[in-house]
Order: structure tokens, then C-alpha cells, then sequence
């Protein structure tokens, strides 16, 4: 039982495993706009075809007390099967995946490709005037690189949202 | 073998007797006509035909919370789902265990806003515990009984199933209760031993304690009330009822302090604001019980037992929660606290006991009496007494009326009160009467009505007749939204803006109209006759008893203000009682 009192937002990464039928990404999703908790980033796919199961994963944050709410509340939720907080259970690995265009010809266009070098990014897509990267890390990490081809072209970016596994042997 | 191969129609029938319903309420449309051909062709099941959807949902809910089954319902697609919306809703927010099956548009249409489709599923995402689309018949049997079983189990709910026509007639094989089994669904009844341990730790040491009890109690079954209920006596503490816990505890137990929050009693209020331990149990620190949360029971220790867990530390932060079904907690505690020997602090008690008694003094409930007009308090005294002895039951509508019904008259037993305590829906009384009286036809049924509420769903008194439901509607004419207009009156500057009908139907001609039969009370005198004969007579009725309009419902703890900051009468000022952030809580 949480005892913190304090009023303090904290960010929480959720996994559900849930039955992969129809509704179950509305019943989530109108949980935390019908209960008004923040969603910073939700991502869902299949991860069991045999058993029929997605893995949901939500940032989110609130207090100590509605992020307890909210896992409370997402356990009542009939089609899930399992919820899990990554953030209190234990160190997890969190990643997210991002493809970034970006525009520009000359010196631009090389200072890109420097940066990209120095992220890790791979180049997915080429013309002669423009680049799509692939870039995967923390939120962080795909900001800070957002950020600084922002200053050099950035046309378009789509990220996926976090997805996270805790570390070590033990499963879900 | 062969599987023999059944209709959907036939297949949802065969699923419902499984499952032990008797009774549906319903409506027929386009949608679910198979589903009627078939109730045409047997005789297990009885419907019971209503006259908006909306009233089948509340009867369902009669039906359920009078006999601790579970209530059906079916309804046709689009409009007739849409109907249901409320009912639904009234049904989560009071954890009423329901099945409503709506018919849907055959499946090669959905999507197309064919004739009579709405969305079913989607709309009533939020308003059930559980819903679902049945697009293969394969699937239907497995889902229904599924259906009940989330109905029923943990804290019950409505849910809703959508079968479209096309799935109605196509045949299938038919799966027994027995071969399903839910593959997450599994909601803990029995309560972790160490928490029980710590809480009768915190009970017996408690010295100025209070049981704080819940309609979770009403749904756990009667036993949890028999246990609760020694339970309380064996400790020697007091005892309050929600507006959903009451008959839980018996009302005419020395240890009953009465309904809390809003409209509770001083002595259940002032009671739970100066207690040292708090005993939840299956009760939601709901804002109607809570007033302001800040001030809510300060320096309390909370024991919370609630059979679901996002109930736990939703509104109030407890310390110990005990999560489990309310009879299976109960029996673990009494059997430990006789295991452990405990025994209360009889010194702190006694002190406890006579503090309260200097509040019960206070006499909260006391109007004003005279023989000029009838005052609906005085109204609900006399009907008290008339059925003293009768087997009955009560159900309300929403307003002054029902805090005064639940003020003013004692229930002993569970399951004998129904009203509507979570969405406060207006229209539930009426239809809720008709779904108590099919399943005890024998017993008296009241409804204690508003003019205003009982306006909404009026159309039942036809259902009423049609079945020889004799359900007895006891207005409590105020000529007002009475509520509306005691808010109005003490925070709005009394501007009674909109908060009459000024043009109600003579209650009397109506009930004639209907077929059923219209008494009218307007002086002191007329009441007891009135009420004898109603109680005589073994045909719906509608009373209308004419009462002071200008009563208003007390005591009240105004909106923001805590437990200890209620208004007792008339000549405690309001507007200065509410403070400016609470004239936004409703
Ligand atoms: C469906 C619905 N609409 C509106 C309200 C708001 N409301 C609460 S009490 C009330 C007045 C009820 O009047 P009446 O039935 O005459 O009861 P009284 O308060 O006069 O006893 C209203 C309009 C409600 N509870 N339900
Ligand atoms: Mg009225």
C-alpha cells in the first residue's frame, strides 16, 4: 500500500497484457479520458498470436495515488489479463522508435549526416536533397536528435511511443 | 454424434435459463425479433413488457436488487439501446448485477447507418461493466454465460450484449454454463489473512470507533448482513448506513446512528468526524458521504473492506485495506476476534457512547409539526407506521422525497430499499416498483415519489395494469423540484428558476386513465384513511398527497463544508455555511 502522501507527479511506465479483440484499445483509452489521467504516449501490439494477446504499454503520470488508481483500475478492466508498473517494479528498458525526415542540400546536408552518425541513426531513405533516419532510444535520446535537425531541415517526424521491458530473467 | 444445432434466438433462451433468469424486461423491434418468435414458442421464461426501454433497465434493476439475482433485459437496436443508456448507467454506478441484450443491425450492415443503427458497444462502453459484440454464433453461448459471470462476480455491474438479426437466426451449437470458464476475469473473494489480522488489531483498540457500512454489504447477499450484523453487536459499536447500505444493520438496533453524509444524522455525522477508527465496509467514500475531503474524519485511522480494489484509496487514502467479498471478510473477523479474545475498551467506549447520545439529543430530524397542512415528513411517519408489520418494500425517486424516505423510514432487512444513490435518476422509482413486484407478488410495494420525478417515467403505470402489479405511488406533492428549490433557495437567493411544473396532470384522473386507482390526501386528516385504503386496495395506485411546499430537507451539510459544519433547520444561514468553491459542487 502506497504511503507517500505527498502530492508529487511522478511518470509511470505501464505494461498490459491484454485479450487482442475489439474495444480493448477504446476500453483503455476512454478509462483515462473518462477518469481524466494523462496519457503522455500509449503503444499496443500483438505480442501473442497463439494465445490471442496484445501488450499495451502507457506512459503516464499523476500522484502516487492515481497512478495506483489507475492500475487499479485497469486490472478491472475484463479483457486484461495482466498489469505491471515497470517504473516501481524494478529497473526496464524503455524505447522508442523514430523516422525523421529532413531536407537540405550543402552543409546542412552534411551536418545532418554527422549527427545522425554520432545518434546511431540509420538512413532509411535518401535523394539528393533530403534524408529519412531510423532512430531508436530513450524518448530522450530521439529528442535531443529531433531538436537538433530541427535547426537543419526537419520536415516530418513520426515516433511510435515508448515500448518497455523490465531487465533481467523474469518474464511478465 | 451429431451436435444439435440451435437458432441464436434459441441458443440466448437456452443460455438464459441455464443461467436462472425468470423474468426479462423488454421491448421488441426490427432487431431482436427472432429472439421474440422464440420467446412466443416456450413458456420458462416471462416478459414483461414496458413502455420505454429506459423503465425495463430500472425494473431489471428491482428485479435484482429485491432477489439478488441478476436482471434482464432486451432491447432492439438503435433507439431502443439508446434508451436503455440511463438505466445502464444508474445500474454501474450502483453496482447492480444486469444482462441487457440489444439487437443490432444484421453484420454485413454495420457501419453503414442502416435503419436503426447506432453504435451500441461504443456508446455504452462507459456505462457498463463489460460489453459485447457477438458477430459469429459459434461464439453466443460462451458469451452469454461469460456475461453472467461478470455480472455477478466481484463488485456486479450491467452488461450489455449486442447480437445482430443476422446472428439471431443462424444456428449454432450450444455450450452448457459449466464449459466456460472466464480466462482473466477473476475477482478476489476471500481476504488476505495478515490484513484482517491488523485490522481486528485496530478495532479492538479503537476508542471512539464507527462502522461505516455500504451497499456493498446488499450485493455481497444477506448473509454478509447477518454477519455484519453480529459483528457490530459483538463489538458494542456504533453503526451508520449509506443511502445504499441501508436495512444492512437494522434500524431499530441501539447501535444503528442512522444514514450519513448529505442528508445523514447529526450523530452519524458528527460520529464519523470525530472517530479514531473508521470501519469501511462495502461503502466508496463517495462525495455525498464525504463533504469536504480535507476535513473528512481527521486524525481517523481507516479500515477499508470493498471487494474491489480501485475502490481502495480512490477518494480517501486508508490504512488497511482488506480486499474481498464483504460476508467472506466478515466471517474471518469474527472468527478471529473470538480467536484473539479481543475485547473493546468498555471505559473509552462507554465515553464514546455518551458523547454520541448528547449529539442523538440534539434530535436532528425534528420538524415542525402542526395540523395546518401536512408536512411530508409527517406523511412518511404515518406511512411508517401503517406498514409496520407488512411485508414491503420501498422504492424512491430522486429528491426531497427520497432523503426523507430514507430519514424517516426503518428498514431491518436488506434488499428492501431500492433507490436510485449513484446518478440520483429521476424516473427510476416507478419502473424500479414494477421489477420488485413481479418477483414478489405478494408483498406491498412504494413507491415514495416527487410529482416531478414521477413525471418521467409515468408511462409505467400501463405496464403496472397490464400485469396486475399493484405498486402502490405515494406522491409527496410538493408542487416543487423540491431539491432544485432548496438549493435555490439557500445558494441561489431563492430565484426558483425553472424548478416547477406548473402544470401537473390531476393525479388522480391520470391514475383512472391508466386503469389503476387515484387517491388524494390534502388535509392532515384525509392521511391515514388514505393510506389504509392504498394499502387495502390490490390494484396499482397513485396517492397524491398534497404537502408543504415549502419544506425544506434537513439536516444538510452544505457542498465543501465537512461533517461538522451541518445545518440543522431553517435558522442556520446558508450562504454563509458555503463557502465559494463549494457552490461549484453539485
Ligand atoms: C433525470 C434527472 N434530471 C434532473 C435531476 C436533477 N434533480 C434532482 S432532484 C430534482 C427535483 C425532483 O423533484 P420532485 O420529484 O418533485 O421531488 P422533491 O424534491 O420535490 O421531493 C431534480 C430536477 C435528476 N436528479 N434526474
Ligand atoms: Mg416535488
Amino acid at each position: 500500500m502506497p504511503n507517500d502522501l505527498t502530492n508529487k507527479i511522478e511518470k509511470h511506465t505501464i505494461a498490459v497484457l491484454v485479450d487482442n479483440e475489439p474495444g480493448v484499445l477504446a476500453r483503455v483509452i476512454g478509462l483515462f479520458s473518462g477518469r481524466g489521467y494523462n496519457i503522455e504516449s500509449l503503444t499496443v501490439s500483438e505480442v501473442d498470436k497463439e494465445n490471442n494477446l496484445s501488450r499495451i504499454t502507457v506512459v503516464t503520470s499523476g500522484t502516487r495515488m492515481i497512478v495506483e488508481q489507475i492500475k487499479a483500475q485497469l486490472e478491472r478492466l475484463v479483457p486484461v489479463h495482466r498489469v505491471r508498473d515497470l517504473t516501481d517494479d524494478g529497473p526496464c528498458i524503455e524505447r522508442e522508435l523514430a523516422l525523421v525526415k529532413v531536407a537540405g542540400t550543402g552543409e546542412r546536408r552534411n551536418e545532418a549526416m554527422r549527427i545522425a552518425g554520432i545518434f546511431n541513426a540509420r538512413v532509411v531513405d535518401a535523394t539528393l536533397s533530403s534524408f529519412i533516419f531510423e532512430l531508436t532510444g530513450t524518448a530522450e535520446d530521439l529528442g535531443d536528435f529531433i531538436g537538433l535537425m530541427s535547426e537543419l531541415g526537419l520536415v516530418e517526424i513520426s515516433r511510435t511511443g515508448v515500448v518497455a521491458i523490465s531487465r533481467g530473467a523474469a518474464g511478465f | 454424434m451429431a451436435e444439435q444445432l440451435l437458432s441464436g434466438a434459441e441458443i440466448i433462451l437456452k443460455a438464459l435459463k441455464d443461467q436462472g433468469v425468470e423474468v426479462i424486461f423488454g421491448y421488441p423491434g426490427g432487431a431482436v425479433l427472432p429472439i421474440y418468435d422464440a420467446l412466443f414458442k416456450q413458456n420458462d421464461l416471462r416478459h414483461i413488457l414496458v413502455r420505454h426501454e429506459q423503465a425495463a433497465v430500472h425494473a431489471a434493476e428491482g428485479y435484482a436488487r429485491s432477489t439478488g439475482k441478476v436482471g434482464c433485459v432486451l432491447v432492439t437496436s438503435g433507439p431502443g439501446a439508446t434508451n436503455a443508456v440511463t438505466g445502464l448507467t444508474d445500474a454501474l454506478l450502483d453496482s447492480i448485477p444486469l444482462i441487457c441484450i440489444s439487437g443490432q443491425v444484421p453484420t454485413h450492415l454495420i457501419g453503414n447507418d442502416a435503419f436503426q443503427e447506432a453504435d451500441t458497444t461504443g456508446i455504452t462502453r462507459s456505462c457498463t461493466k463489460h460489453n459485447y459484440l457477438v458477430k459469429d454464433v459459434a461464439n453466443l453461448a460462451r458469451t452469454l454465460h461469460e456475461a453472467f459471470f461478470v455480472a455477478r462476480s466481484g463488485r456486479p455491474g450491467p452488461v450489455l450484449i449486442d447480437i445482430p438479426k443476422d446472428v439471431q437466426f443462424n444456428e449454432g451449437a450450444y455450450v452448457a454454463p459449466h464449459e466456460v470458464r472466464h480466462k482473466t476475469y477473476r475477482p478476489q473473494v476471500k481476504p488476505d489473512l495478515a490484513r484482517v489480522e491488523e485490522a481486528i488489531d485496530l478495532i479492538a483498540g479503537a476508542k471512539r470507533p464507527v462502522f461505516y457500512v455500504g451497499g456493498g454489504v446488499v450485493n455481497s447477499g444477506p448473509l454478509a448482513s447477518k454477519l455484519l450484523t453480529a459483528f457490530v453487536r459483538m463489538t458494542g459499536y456504533p453503526c451508520t448506513n449509506t443511502l445504499m447500505g441501508l436495512g444492512t444493520f437494522p434500524a431499530s438496533d441501539p447501535q444503528f446512528l442512522g444514514m450519513l453524509g448529505m442528508h445523514g444524522t447529526y450523530e452519524a455525522n458528527l460520529a464519523m468526524h470525530g472517530c479514531d477508527v473508521m470501519i469501511a465496509v462495502g461503502a466508496r467514500f463517495d462525495d455525498r458521504v464525504t463533504g469536504k475531503i480535507a476535513d473528512f474524519a481527521p486524525g481517523s485511522k481507516k479500515i477499508h473492506i470493498d471487494i474491489d480494489p480501485s475502490s481502495i484509496n480512490k477518494n480517501v487514502r486508508v490504512d488497511v485495506a482488506v480486499i474481498g467479498d464483504a460476508a467472506h471478510v466478515l466471517e474471518d473477523m469474527i472468527r478471529l476476534w473470538k480467536a484473539r479474545q479481543k475485547r473493546p475498551d468498555q471505559a473509552a467506549l462507554g465515553d464514546w457512547w455518551s458523547q454520541i447520545n448528547t449529539w442523538r439529543k440534539r434530535d436532528c430530524l425534528r420538524y415542525q409539526k402542526t395540523d395546518r397542512i401536512i408536512k411530508p415528513q409527517y406523511a412518511l411517519e404515518r406511512l411508517r407506521e401503517a406498514i409496520r408489520g407488512v411485508d414491503h418494500y420501498i422504492t424512491t425517486e430522486v429528491g426531497q422525497h427520497q432523503m426523507w424516505a430514507a430519514q424517516f423510514l426503518p428498514f431491518e432487512q436488506p434488499n428492501r430499499w431500492l433507490t436510485s444513490g449513484g446518478l440520483g435518476t429521476m424516473g427510476y422509482g416507478l419502473p424500479a416498483a414494477i421489477g420488485v413486484q413481479i418477483a414478489h407478488p405478494e408483498s406491498l410495494v412504494v413507491d415514495v415519489a416527487g410529482e416531478s420525478s414521477i413525471m418521467m417515467n409515468i408511462q409505467e403505470m400501463s405496464t403496472a395494469v397490464q400485469y396486475g402489479a399493484p405498486v402502490k405511488v405515494f406522491i409527496l406533492n410538493n408542487q416543487y423540484m423540491g431539491m432544485v428549490r432548496q438549493w435555490q433557495e439557500l445558494l441561489h437567493g431563492s430565484r426558483y428558476s425553472e424548478s416547477q411544473l406548473t402544470s401537473l396532470p390531476d393525479f388522480i384522473k391520470l391514475a383512472e386513465a391508466f386503469g389503476a386507482v387515484g387517491l388524494r390526501a390534502s388535509k392532515v386528516s384525509e392521511l391515514d384513511g388514505v393510506i389504509r385504503e392504498m394499502i387495502a386496495i390490490r390494484r396499482p395506485v397513485i396517492v397524491d398527497v398534497a404537502v408543504d411546499p415549502t419544506e425544506n430537507c434537513f439536516p444538510m451539510i452544505p457542498g465543501g463544508r465537512a461533517h461538522n459544519e451541518m445545518l440543522l433547520g431553517p435558522a442556520d444561514r446558508t450562504e454563509e455555511a458555503t463557502p465559494e468553491d463549494g457552490m461549484v459542487l453539485v
